[in-house]
């Protein structure tokens, strides 16, 4: 029980709860704020995996982008909007979603007993890989792995998501034009 | 390190809470932020994983894609919301059952 573990074991925890608060809670606003949490552990998390490059993009993209596009999009709406939302808020839940609660716990309990029976520790391509000291170390830097990689092997696709990046410019700009005459 | 199975139960977790997200809430904004936790546990699996292949680097690259695609997603799906709204003046996924005549 080290400290690499323990501080592992916090952040998990404090990814979880806040996961957990955004489901819970009835009102926008908490939620939105709360995912900043979540998304922040998770970056976190991406750092224990050894990939400090995806926790950078994760909250450069993620935390910098969605989520920002996500407040502007509630913050910015008229009263009318707002007031949907405070009554919405308002409203006590309770236990009426109880289905659901057991269509999610039931889930979880299925992947779990899958993972434990699958054993990913004990994976054949798993130890190949560690025998064939093809793992990440600590020490390495991802950054130069990455864009080697990406210049090379995945060229295609580098494309293919800036064309598709395009489109979805284009398309959310003409999606959300005002009428003529509004 | 950590092992490969702790990565793997709260990547599990979080699927399940952003399942029951999308299922009850009964507001389109908390819907979609139900998708990005699903998003978000599918590519912890990916880059837990990711550890063990350094050579083609699969794990990663698939991660920062991934991350790419979820924001188009929001950007359009959040579109798509300012035009429903537009129209049927609410945004509960409940009251929004009519198609277009």
């Amino acid at each position: 029980m080290n400290l690499t573990t323990v501080l592992f074991y916090i952040m998990a925890f404090i990814t979880l709860g806040s996961a957990l608060f955004v489901a819970y809670s009835g009102s926008l606003v908490r939620s939105v704020f709360m995912f900043f949490i979540t998304l922040f552990g998770l970056a976190g998390l991406y750092v224990f995996a050894l990939a400090d490059f995806v926790a950078i993009t994760q909250i450069v993209i993620y935390v910098g982008g969605i989520l920002v596009l996500i407040l502007f999009a509630f913050m910015l709406s008229n009263k009318e909007t707002l007031s949907t939302l405070k009554h919405q808020s308002t409203t006590f839940i309770g236990f009426k979603n109880w289905p659901s609660l057991i269509l999610a716990v039931l889930f979880f309990v299925v992947m779990v007993s899958v993972i434990f029976k699958a054993m990913p520790d004990k994976l054949t391509w798993v130890n190949n890989a560690v025998a064939d000291k093809n793992v990440f170390k600590a020490t390495d830097i991802t950054t130069t792995n990455l864009g080697i990689n990406l210049m090379t092997r995945y060229l295609l696709p580098f494309e293919a998501i800036s064309i598709l990046l395009l489109m979805v410019l284009v398309g959310a700009a003409h999606l959300s034009r005002k009428e003529g005459g509004q | 390190m950590i092992s490969l199975t702790h990565f793997l139960i709260i990547s599990a977790a979080l699927f399940c809470i952003g399942l029951y997200m999308v299922l009850t809430k009964s507001n389109a904004i908390q819907v979609l932020i139900g998708i990005e936790l699903i998003l978000n546990a599918a590519i912890l699996n990916l880059v837990a994983f990711g550890r063990f292949d350094k050579i083609q680097n699969n794990g990663q690259t698939f991660a920062i894609f991934a991350i790419v695609l979820a924001a188009a997603t929001t950007a359009v799906a959040l579109a798509i919301i300012l035009n429903v709204y537009r129209k049927y003046k609410t945004i509960e996924p409940d009251k929004i059952d009519q198609l277009k005549d």
